[in-house]
């Protein structure tokens, strides 16, 4: 049936015959056609096909591109990430360091501090006893003097005539000091 | 379609051909000196010549040349989009999809390396067809790409490109040569001259006959059926004839848009032929 519809169209066709047939080619046509074409080719190309392609080749570059950074960058960004992790761990472990080295250094310098004040109290002390001793010495021997001088005056006193002040008190200077060697 | 169907457009067919001079549905997909918009009237077109050869303006060249404006337009201003941004906007998007879609499903496949020198005749003919079929589908307009003399010219654009691409690419010779597949055995080689060289005129041939014959034949039975109102002289018979007729206009539709791609996917497989003929 499809084949009776196509052979009766046919028949139409062949029938016009002459120059005015669908089938048979009008030249002025096919000059205004290959004319607009070639212009179009021309324009289209220079104008619009160039710049278009042009625009979606740097596009898809530029896509492709970006991709390809970004790529990078995820890599760069986990690589400082570790390498920021690693040194936080580094730098927890040295303030710890620190912190330790200080501790035992103030508990040094509290020792030292206390074992001198210590030794320098204790130095105070002996030579607070020193002077202390020295004199108590002196005011002994003072004392001592004042003694005799007062036994000597007092002897003198009641010896007056008897006994020469110089001799007898070279007497007694001797007998203390019999004394006080015992 | 049962066989009384076929039946009534056949005679349809014979009648309107037979009746009133000469066939009407003939006048409407032929090119003429004017512009139809009956029942509103006619436009006449001036008549042309040069050195006595008619270059009279018709009908289809009027509508070549809207497709061709419509074209320099849409593209245009396409390009001036992609230089404000390389981000697509709006109608850029759309188009952009057959720009790309040309460039990455027609030409890279089917030529492959060295595709972009031709990607300029395959743009501008792929959508010089698809407007002027899609120009055709408007009513009261007319479809220069159903007119035989312009098929052939492009498939003679299409068959200046294979051959010009195949000797740019493998020298005057070489093409010739590469013709003949290789390992012929010697007493053939008469004949596969012969058959190759045919061969070489066929492919546009047949690019022109298909892009008429498709964009002509939908256009005839969507008349046809129309005119069946008119044969039987019954208004009954119109919800039958204007419901295929619609059909058939669907159907043209997606035939102009495939035709559009045929023919630029034929071209850009013979020039892949010609330029890589190893192949």
């Amino acid at each position: 049936m499809i084949a009776k519809i196509y052979f009766a169209v046919i028949s139409i066709i062949a029938s016009e015959g002459g120059g005015a047939g669908l089938l048979s080619v009008d030249g002025g046509l096919a000059f205004w056609t290959t004319l607009t074409f070639l212009i179009l080719l021309f324009v289209l190309g220079k104008f619009a096909w160039k710049p278009i392609l042009t625009a979606l080749k740097h596009r898809e570059e530029a896509i492709k591109e970006s991709l390809a950074q970004a790529e990078l960058a995820k890599e760069e960004a986990k690589k400082i990430l570790a390498e920021n992790q690693a040194s936080l761990a580094k730098a927890e472990e040295e303030s710890k360091k620190i912190i330790e080295q200080s501790r035992t250094y103030a508990e040094n310098l509290k020792q030292q501090i206390i074992n001198e004040s210590k030794a320098q109290a204790q130095k105070l002390i002996e030579d607070a006893s020193a002077e202390i001793e020295r004199k108590k010495l002196a005011a002994f021997d003072e004392l001592k003097n004042q003694v005799a001088q007062i036994a000597v005056d007092a002897a003198s006193k009641i010896l007056k005539e008897n006994l020469d002040a110089e001799k007898n008190k070279q007497l007694v200077d001797k007998y203390i000091k019999e004394i006080s060697k015992n | 379609m049962d066989s009384l169907a076929t039946q009534v457009i056949v005679d349809s067919l014979k009648n309107t051909h037979s009746e009133s001079g000469g066939s009407w549905i003939l006048h409407h997909v032929m090119d003429g000196n004017y512009l139809d918009f009956s029942p509103f009237g006619k436009i006449y077109l001036p008549h042309l010549e040069i050195f006595g050869f008619d270059i009279s303006i018709t009908r289809h060249v009027v509508f070549m040349w809207l497709a061709a404006i419509l074209l320099t337009y849409v593209f245009i201003k396409v390009a001036k989009s992609y230089q404000n941004s390389l981000i697509p906007k709006g109608s850029t998007n759309f188009w952009e999809v057959f720009i790309v879609f040309v460039r990455d499903e027609i030409a890279k496949p089917t030529i492959g390396k060295g595709y972009e020198r031709f990607l300029p005749y395959l743009l501008t003919a792929f959508f010089f067809i698809l407007f002027g079929n899609f120009l055709g589908l408007i009513p009261f307009s007319a479809t220069f790409t159903s007119n035989i003399a312009v098929t052939a010219t492009l498939a003679t654009m299409s068959f200046l490109v294979i051959q010009l691409g195949g000797i740019k690419n493998n020298g005057f010779f070489g093409y010739f040569k590469g013709l003949i597949p290789h390992g012929v055995p010697v007493f053939l080689l008469p004949i596969m001259v012969v058959v190759e060289l045919l061969g070489l005129f066929t492919k546009p041939f047949a690019l022109a006959i298909r892009l008429f014959a498709n964009m002509t034949a939908g256009h005839i039975v969507i008349y046809a059926l129309i005119s069946l109102i008119f044969v039987m002289q019954s208004y009954l018979i119109s919800p039958v004839s204007v419901g295929m007729a619609l059909f058939i206009y669907g159907l043209e539709v997606l035939v102009a848009l495939l035709q559009a791609y045929i023919f630029t996917m034929l071209s850009s497989l013979f020039i892949g032929m010609a330029v890589h003929q190893e192949h």
